[in-house]
């Protein structure tokens, strides 16, 4: 089940490719953002868009993480876990986020406000520890910064 | 030739294999997962690690993988090196941290390649101490059990299915330790060829559903070697027996044949031999019809002495599902003028036909390996998906010379099989498909053609004008027709192994009159080309050999009162003629005397029933459609009076005081009694060691010698062990008593070799790698082309079909599961049969105003009227309609036939019947 928007964009997207599958991660990225996850449903429409069977797209969805085949909350929050964040002790921060908000690494709140993931590096050990919401980059984090953060996502 | 160093000792190799397979044709034990010998290398699992030096003098060398690197000549390299021994024994720990170790409750367990390369590597202890990923397994229909916690991820799984057997329905999900292997959702495997899983996973992930049902480690399974039954290619194939059960069919290599794979059909149709249908007493029926009763074989011998007590009033009707030998001695009763080959008379025609079209060539017919190297291929009229399932995973595999050629120029050899893929391009060498209806294979095809069979008959003659003299030379060819000749022709021509397919299937002598004269152009204006014909059952093409009458002159005989006797053999007339007919058969005559191991319509109408064996329970000949005579043999004893057909016709020649098969002691006389009557059968003395055999004055054991079961098997009735049962028609014991070594290519009972448990043994019973087995690949062509062209009749062209208003043709339509009489009686391919139906494309369907689902009345002239469900089916031309005609549940008509449709008034409410 996707909708006639999803569906223009798809195409659009496809024109680009010279074979349809290739269209494969970006036309489930487009299904995405529109719904915040991938489901069952929505893949099997795109796999029909694309010529191909739900297997062949769901082995490309599944393969990627940040492709999201459960719901996620209205935010996805990736903390770093990564080396140089180890050593600046991301760990405080998910001490504090499950104090604060009762979630741990790959958990959603209870209020559907916000999912918890694992990021391995994002690019940022010059500012660990670092985090990702939605498609803002934070760094340097302490418990009260990351408070004061977390706020502006409702 | 390269000269390689393996630990120092040069060995002469092949030219451009990979080390892997090099190591493994030597003899060396090189442990190995993702590499499989008909798939190739990936490098996926990092097992086959060797140590690689750089000259004699370097001494540290490196590890490389040996299935990704080329033999090159000098290559210096080492199996022993310590460093090379502790990769290979980390990498089996590591594959293993998450396996859950529960190699007594796995079906694989006894002959699993990971417990073999587990030992192999030497890894005994387990480091390991964390928490193992656990995934959830699927349904994944009537012949597959999914264990996801056993996958060690080499991914043969992946690439058997998907890319080398062309199924959707299966990948590889997530990455990491958490990649997983399955369907989206839970649900049947469509793929023909899934079954194969069972054996192309090294581990317990996919196991064969249907022996769960009755398991027995491999070590306590009684085998022989045996030969499919449920099409004409004849895979050769290794059931196994206990209990008096047949438990599974295994793959048996044969590098001319089937190599390493079965279809589903042939895997898992065995279990129509434990079926309650089986006939497995004599049975008597009075006068009137009615019930019959069991009888003793005393009863049964006097009742056949009665019945044959005047002789020449009898005939006898042969069956392409019955071995070589049983015909023979039917025909021996009867004698060659009484003879009828039990088929009906289209397939007589069309199969004799064939027949002389091959034993007169020029074009040879090639087998299942030589088809494998074909580089362009034109199918006329044959659904081989369906028919002959295994010819169509060969074709699926087909490269044009070109692309490899291509390939080789950028360094990439075709076992580097990821790259060559690359290298290629997914392209396949050209495949042309003409045929009435659409085909399995119509996805793979370059260009298919649907059309009358009278018009794909003249798209073929076309093609071999258009070969001869460069024009189709044909009234009336629509251009797009002239065209696609045009194309196919030069497709042919350019190819290096051109390849013509026809059949019987088709039922149209036009279309194997045009395979003919392709193939005839092919040969006089390129000198190239083969010819091959698929033929229906098992043992069409011996019974075509053997020659009989059809059906409907025996009809003639019996109506015109020159016999009164009826002895059919191992066949249900209901499948071969339209009902009417056979009734009439059976009618008008006197006394009928089934053989059979099964019970049909036919059987319901003897007066006496003898129970035959299975392929499972007796030994004998059946000969494929490449003309391959191969032998089966019994598996295990059966209880009480089963016997091999021929058997009991031996006793109705003695009972009518006859002494020609008073010499048929064993299975090798009858087969040389047939040779010596027909020569055509002289090879089939030669098809495998006579019975008295031996190798150091022993027989070969059809048990393995780990048999554990044995002494315990009769405990509670008698602690003696009982005597073994004694088989005078082979070398092959039953018992685990007898020879240990490699037997004789035709008499392997199971592969097997110290530290090879598992199917990978058959590495060590080849003369290399995916070559033929050592002593060559059994089985004896019978049939190969006359010396010198003979110059053959006119081709006889038929007219453009023209179809009148409110006529339809149909024609016949075929399914792996479901239009084979034998397999659709296993309650595993039971489940994948569809109900019966009546196709039409949609265009005609919408213009008739009848919707899917919905029935139609279908009427056939001197046939009875059936009603029918409609199926749509796009890609039937129009005026055309097809009939899955020999599945259970649709009466049998002659097809192809002009035929009309009546649709009954829909009812107001829901417009179904
Ligand atoms: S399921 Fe079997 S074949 Fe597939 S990757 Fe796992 S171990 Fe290999
Ligand atoms: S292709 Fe034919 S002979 Fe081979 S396994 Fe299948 S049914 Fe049997
Ligand atoms: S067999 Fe060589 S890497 Fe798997």
């Amino acid at each position: 089940m996707i909708t006639d928007e999803e569906k223009k964009e798809i195409r659009e997207l496809m024109s680009h490719y010279a074979t349809a599958r290739a269209a494969g991660p970006e036309a489930l990225k487009i299904v995405q953002n529109h719904r915040g996850w991938v489901s069952a449903e929505s893949l099997k429409a795109v796999a029909e868009m694309l010529d191909m069977s739900c297997e062949e797209l769901d082995s490309v969805a599944t393969f990627y993480n940040m492709i999201f085949r459960k719901p996620v909350g209205r935010h996805v929050m990736l903390i770093c876990d990564s080396i140089s964040c180890y050593i600046a002790r991301y760990d405080m921060l998910l001490d504090h986020l499950n104090r604060t908000h009762g979630i741990r690494m790959g958990e959603t709140t209870p209020d559907g406000r916000f999912t918890l993931l694992p990021a391995a590096c994002l690019g940022a050990c010059d500012h660990a520890p670092a985090m990702m919401i939605d498609e803002t980059l934070y760094g340097d984090l302490t418990p009260e910064k990351m408070d004061n953060i977390l706020g502006k996502y409702q | 030739m390269a000269t390689i160093y393996i630990d120092n000792k040069p060995y002469v190799v092949k030219d451009r294999q990979n080390l892997l397979q090099v190591c493994l044709s030597l003899g060396f034990d090189l442990p190995y997962f993702c590499w499989h010998p008909a798939m190739h290398s990936v490098g996926a699992c990092r097992q086959c690690a060797v140590k690689l030096f750089r000259d004699e003098k370097d001494t540290r060398g490196k590890i490389i993988m040996a299935c990704m690197t080329l033999a090159k000549d000098g290559i210096r390299i080492s199996i022993d090196d310590p460093e090379a021994k502790k990769f290979r024994a980390g990498i089996t720990e590591f594959l293993m941290t998450c396996h859950p170790h529960d190699c007594p409750v796995c079906d694989e367990g006894g002959e699993c390649h990971l417990q073999d390369m587990t030992v192999m590597t030497g890894h005994t202890y387990r480091g390991y101490r964390f928490r193992k990923r656990t995934h959830r397994n699927q349904y994944l229909g009537p012949f597959l059990h999914h264990e996801m916690n056993r996958c060690i991820a080499c991914y043969r799984c992946v690439r058997f299915y998907c890319d080398y057997a062309g199924g959707r329905d299966l990948n590889a999900f997530q990455c990491g330790n958490r990649v997983y292997f399955g369907r989206h959702e839970d649900g049947v495997l469509e793929n023909i060829f899934s079954g194969n899983l069972a054996e192309v996973c090294p581990t317990g992930v996919f196991t064969d559903k249907t022996f769960r049902r009755h398991y027995t480690r491999k070590w306590d399974l009684q085998t022989a070697p045996s030969v499919c039954v449920h099409c004409a290619l004849g895979c050769n194939t290794i059931p196994g027996e206990r209990y008096g059960t047949l438990r599974r069919i295994h793959n048996r290599y044969n590098g001319e044949v089937n190599g390493y794979f079965l279809c589903d059909r042939g895997r898992y149709g065995y279990e129509f031999v434990n079926g309650n249908r089986r006939i497995r007493g004599p049975l008597l029926r009075g006068p009137g019809g009615g019930e019959a009763r069991p009888c003793t074989r005393g009863e049964a011998l006097s009742r056949m002495e009665e019945a044959l007590h005047t002789p020449g009033r009898l005939i006898g009707i042969g069956s392409p599902r019955a071995s070589l030998e049983s015909n023979f001695a039917l025909r021996t009763l009867v004698g060659k003028d009484r003879f009828f080959s039990g088929v009906s008379e289209r397939e007589r025609k069309l199969s004799a036909a064939a027949l002389e079209i091959l034993q007169r060539g020029p074009a040879r017919t090639p087998s299942l390996h030589e088809i494998r190297r074909a580089d362009a291929v034109f199918i006329i009229g044959e659904d081989v998906t369906n028919t002959a399932p295994i010819m169509a995973l060969t074709l699926l595999q087909l490269v044009p010379c070109k692309k490899v050629a291509l390939a080789r120029s950028l360094q990439i050899e075709p076992w580097d099989d990821m790259s060559f893929r690359e290298a290629i391009q997914q392209e396949c060498a050209p495949l042309y498909i003409a045929s009435a209806a659409p085909t399995g294979l119509d996805d793979e095809a370059t260009r298919v053609y649907h059309a009358t069979p009278d018009d794909v008959a003249r798209l073929a003659f076309a093609v071999a004008h258009v070969l001869e003299s460069g024009v189709p030379g044909m009234e009336g060819l629509p251009e797009n027709v002239s065209g696609l000749a045009g194309e196919i022709a030069c497709a042919l021509k350019e190819a290096e192994r051109p390849l013509v397919i026809s059949g019987i299937g088709g039922g149209s002598l036009s279309m194997i009159e045009g395979a003919a004269a392709i193939s005839r152009a092919l040969r006089s204006v390129c000198g190239k080309g083969e010819l091959s014909f698929l033929f229906p059952e098992c043992n069409s093409m011996g019974l075509a050999l053997m020659g009989g009458r059809s059906l409907a002159e025996a009809r003639e005989v019996l109506r015109e009162g020159d016999a009164d006797t009826l002895v059919i053999l191992e066949n249900d007339l209901f499948i071969r003629d339209a009902k009417p007919a056979v009734e009439e058969l059976l009618k008008s005559a006197q006394h009928i005397i089934v053989v059979d191991h099964t019970h049909n319509r036919t059987s319901e109408r003897a007066e006496l029933v003898l129970p035959a064996s299975t392929f499972a329970e007796g030994s004998g000949t059946l000969v494929n459609s490449e003309g391959r005579a191969q032998r089966f043999y019994r598996v295990f004893v059966p209880d009480g009076d089963i016997r091999e057909s021929w058997r009991w016709i031996q006793d109705m020649i003695s009972i009518s005081g006859r002494g020609e098969a008073a010499g048929w002691k064993v299975l090798d006389d009858i087969a040389g009694a047939m040779a010596r009557e027909m020569p055509e059968f002289e090879a089939v003395t030669r098809i495998a060691p006579p019975a008295d055999f031996r190798i150091s004055g022993e027989k070969i054991p059809r048990q393995p010698h780990r048999a554990s079961g044995r002494t315990a098997m009769h405990a509670h009735t008698d602690v003696h062990e009982p005597m073994p049962s004694d088989d005078l028609d082979s070398p092959l014991a039953f018992t685990m008593e007898g020879y240990g070594g490699q037997a004789p290519p035709a008499l392997i009972p199971r592969f097997w070799s110290p530290g090879w448990n598992s199917v990978q043994a058959v590495n060590k019973f080849q003369q290399e790698i995916a070559g033929p087995l050592k002593g060559g690949d059994p089985g004896q062509r019978l049939i190969e082309p006359a010396e010198g062209v003979k110059s053959a009749s006119p081709d006889k062209i038929p007219e453009a079909e023209g179809l009148r208003p409110g006529e339809w043709l149909l024609v016949p339509l075929y399914h792996t599961f479901g239009t084979e009489e034998m397999s659709v009686l296993s309650s595993s391919v039971a489940e994948r049969v569809p109900a019966p139906y009546l196709a039409l494309c949609p265009e005609d369907a919408l213009s008739l105003g009848i919707g899917e689902g919905e029935a139609a009345e279908l009427i056939a002239s001197g046939e009875a009227q059936q009603r029918i469900r409609v199926r749509y089916l796009k890609g039937l031309p129009r005026g055309v309609a097809g009939l899955p005609v020999s599945l259970p549940g649709v009466g049998m008509i002659d097809l192809p036939q002009k035929v009309s449709l009546v649709i009954p008034a829909k009812t107001a409410d829901t417009g179904k019947v």
